[in-house]
């Protein structure tokens, strides 16, 4: 075997494996990626029922009630729509009325979402990344409470 | 005044550094020995000023002297003296100091210790090193000193994030970081020898051990962290994808490839070109991985702080420190000559293919925790890319890679024989059937992916143990003889025979957690239980307990099998009123290599309370996994031939032929 074939098999594993990733990769971002929406983006963008997304807003004060058997429903607002969210199961440590949420599952066709986990990590400061942006968009953010986000006297 | 003396000692360090990055640079490039000499008590002053500044701070905290902004913020008076000490990290300047002072403390050891490195690698390696570490300096004076001043002085801190209040941050941190900081080392290798534009076998010699000691750092400071994930978070989950834990797969991946490459290089004179690269990938990433976590682009547990002039500060640094490694790369590579041949079927083959999925699997690893950002910052349109993602795409890439690595070690240098390796692996897959069907067999109508990959996972295992077989000659021979090979075999050896059987260990954790673990979720009045895994559990009543800077409301479980007791574990909300927050402290049970996992939700007024209970089979196997990982990192360090400070001149080696 020369040299040149060598490189040549050694080129063409190396390309072989490298389909292989680009494939895999490729059908995994068309199946498992889920978007971030919030209550405005639902309705403006007319989200189908059974379509799996990510709901992020803020937990609409009044709103928790809480079922039977871990069943919960609370609403997440942004300011100008508001869903209703149907979950079962633990609530994080820091899910609170008031505090932002991120929550994953589906829209039922009656237009409530159903939750199969419920996101609020981190700290009493701490605010997703994604509703703390939509709702500066939106002109609902506090300035006083993002300088208090911000943890610092300086 | 304390606080004072450390940052004066930063700034003295910086400008030792800055002595360092250039002296000893100019004298290899005049060939001035006297200047290229300055390197050594330059790198050893800049450690124990960078080290006095770390001491300071580390007082400030003991001592709670708010005055210090960063105490005042991250600190509380009534916190125990662990916390107080791990608080030094525990926040955006302290880890960076830590940074720093590991990045010093590496540059001081190849000082000390590279007494036989030849003169001008030495100077360049050093003041590439110093280049590292002022930027990284400069970084911290300029936007994140953690020596500010307050005043007036508030009389009370605002106390750690509670959920890094935990024995597990105590350690995960500094463990990660020696391992990230030390592939700094081999980069700064590579980097000199690109400058020098020479390169032999006594470089990957030098290389190795340095790289292996930075691998180790960083399998025991992931795992480290993965447990403190799994019993803090109360979710029971022990890897998440989450950017923050990609961030420090990513270098581990290109980390382990680098040590498999090394090998060729060192053994084979080959791969020259591609053990560079993967030095300089390997550093990259874990500056990389620093950015995606000290900017605050990624929303995580480890989101310190979001400051944006930080994080343009460390994309800066990237960009200069790997566009400067590439460039410099593309342009010097060329130069260093190719080295030993091999056939396709070799051991050079197999470590090559094993590069190749190790490379691949990080890309994909790299594309899901970069894509969403790169995403959103094309489109605005915001993603998640979660756990099916990683494991449609770095799984198969990584079951194929297990099924090849019982392969590698059999095959020869050179020219393999893949029938013969083949055949002598037939025994291991033969068990690995066995135990697939009997799996199989035994969860009926359960995954089918389970018994699979449990049967890889034994095959896996029973190759590593033929390797050894074959090497000792345990079934042609005596077993006195093939004892007596087994104690005279290389400790690289045994090393990476053990290595290889954790993988397998570790597998079999996860498939035994994800597949076969049960959960349950219930409200729970007192005197009520449920039944998860064979186990009962009793809900006897909840109890306060106060702790220095907390107060626990526990409940209490009876923990029974067939009517039998077996023990009590008492989870808990933990409530911090600094910071008036509540965390949830799960309680574990371990059962031989399974766990009972029970964690509370709220309690509702009528006395219930909500319970999160999981039965985990076998997954202690995942952290032992990588612990025995460890220890063939250990063995294999404590090889002769690499031992620091003891390799032989490359010249006194006889320089093999290829064979064509």
């Amino acid at each position: 075997m020369t040299r040149k074939q060598r490189r040549l098999i050694l080129i063409g594993s190396a390309l072989a494996v490298l389909v292989l990733a680009v494939g895999l990769v490729l059908s995994a971002l068309k199946d498992s990626i889920v978007f971030f929406n919030s209550p405005t983006d639902v309705v403006e963008k007319q989200i189908a029922p059974g379509a799996r997304i990510r709901l992020g807003g803020l937990v609409q004060q009044g709103s928790i009630v809480r079922g039977d058997n871990l069943q919960v429903r609370f609403a997440v607002t942004d300011g100008q729509h508001t869903i209703t969210v149907a979950y079962q199961g633990l609530l994080p440590d820091l899910f609170r009325e008031g505090q932002g949420v991120v929550t994953e599952g589906m829209l039922e066709p009656g237009g409530t979402f159903r939750a199969d986990s419920v996101l609020a990590k981190h700290d009493e400061n701490y605010m997703p990344r994604e509703v703390a942006e939509r709702l500066k968009q939106q002109g609902h953010w506090r300035d006083e409470e993002s300088k208090k986000a911000k943890g610092s006297t300086r | 005044m304390i606080p004072e003396i450390g940052h004066f000692a930063l700034v003295l360090a910086l400008a030792l550094g800055i002595m360092q990055g250039s002296v000893p640079f100019y004298g290899a490039l005049r060939n001035d020995s006297l200047l290229m000499a300055t390197a050594v008590p330059t790198a050893v002053a800049q450690f124990v000023f960078i080290a006095i500044s770390f001491a300071a701070l580390t007082m400030c905290y003991v001592g709670s002297d708010f005055s210090v902004v960063n105490v005042f913020e991250n600190s509380h008076s009534l916190k125990p003296l662990i916390y107080k000490i791990s608080g030094v990290w525990g926040n955006h300047e302290g880890s960076m100091l830590l940074w720093v002072l590991i990045l010093a403390l590496f540059g001081a050891l190849v000082a000390l210790f590279g007494g036989n490195l030849p003169i001008t690698l030495r100077a360049n390696v050093l003041a590439v090193q110093s280049w590292i570490a002022v930027a990284f300096m400069v970084f911290i004076l300029a936007t994140s000193n953690p020596f500010m001043r307050l005043a007036p002085a508030p009389g009370e801190g605002r106390d750690l994030n509670p959920l890094l209040q935990d024995p597990g941050l105590a350690i995960h941190p500094p463990l990660l970081y020696v391992g990230y900081v030390g592939l700094s080392i081999s980069f700064s290798f590579a980097i000199a020898a690109l400058i020098e534009g020479r390169i032999d076998a006594a470089w990957a010699r030098w290389v190795r051990p340095w790289t292996l000691l930075a691998w180790i750092f960083l399998t025991l400071g992931i795992s480290m962290g993965s447990y403190w994930a799994y019993y803090t978070l109360g979710w029971g989950g022990w890897w998440f994808w989450d950017p923050v834990e990609n961030a420090s797969f990513m270098p581990w991946l290109i980390t382990t490839a680098l040590l498999h490459s090394a090998v060729v290089m060192e053994k084979r004179n080959a791969l020259k070109i591609w053990t560079i690269l993967l030095a300089i990938m390997a550093f990259s990433l874990s500056l990389v991985g620093t950015f995606l976590v000290r900017s605050g682009v990624l929303t995580s547990v480890h989101a310190f702080a979001t400051d944006p002039s930080r994080g343009v500060f460390i994309l800066a640094l990237l960009v200069l420190f790997i566009g400067g490694a590439f460039v410099l790369f593309a342009w010097r590579a060329p130069l260093l000559k190719q080295g030993g041949l091999f056939a396709p079927v070799s051991r050079e083959g197999a470590l090559v293919l094993n590069n190749l999925f190790l490379v691949t699997a990080c890309m994909s690893v790299f594309v899901g925790t970069l894509y969403p950002l790169a995403l959103e910052a094309l489109t605005g349109e915001k993603i998640s890319v979660g756990a099916p993602f990683f494991n449609a795409t770095f799984g198969p890439l990584f079951l194929v890679l297990l099924l090849a690595v019982p392969f590698g070690p059999l095959l020869a240098w050179k020219r393999g024989d893949l029938p013969g390796v083949a055949q002598r692996l037939m025994a291991a897959a033969g068990v690995a059937l066995a135990v697939m069907v009997g799996c199989y067999a035994v969860v009926q109508g359960g995954p089918v992916l389970a018994p699979l990959v449990v049967g890889i996972a034994v095959y896996v295992i029973i190759g590593a143990f033929t390797d050894l077989a074959e090497r000792t000659g345990l079934f042609r021979m005596s077993p006195k003889a093939a004892l007596a090979r087994a104690a005279g075999l290389p400790r690289s050896a045994w090393g990476t025979m053990i290595a290889h059987l954790a993988l397998g260990i570790t597998l079999i954790g996860i498939v035994g957690e994800t597949q076969f673990g049960t959960e349950r979720i219930a409200e729970m009045k007192p005197g009520q239980s449920i039944e998860i895994g064979g186990y009962d559990i009793r809900f006897d009543g909840m109890a306060t307990r106060p702790g220095p800077n907390y107060s626990d409301q526990i409940a209490r479980f009876t923990v029974q099998r067939g009517g039998a007791v077996i023990g009590e574990i008492e989870p808990s909300k933990r409530t911090f009123p600094a910071r008036s927050t509540t965390r949830t402290e799960a309680a574990l049970m371990s059962r031989g290599f399974s766990q009972i996992y029970v964690s509370l939700g709220d309690p509702s007024p009528g006395g219930t309370i909500a319970v999160r209970a999981y039965h985990k089979p076998l997954v202690l196997l995942i952290w032992l996994g990588t612990i025995v990982m460890v220890l063939g990192g250990l063995l294999s360090l404590s090889d002769r031939r690499l031992r620091v400070g003891a390799p032989k001149p490359a010249r006194s080696k006889p320089v093999m032929q290829p064979a064509e």
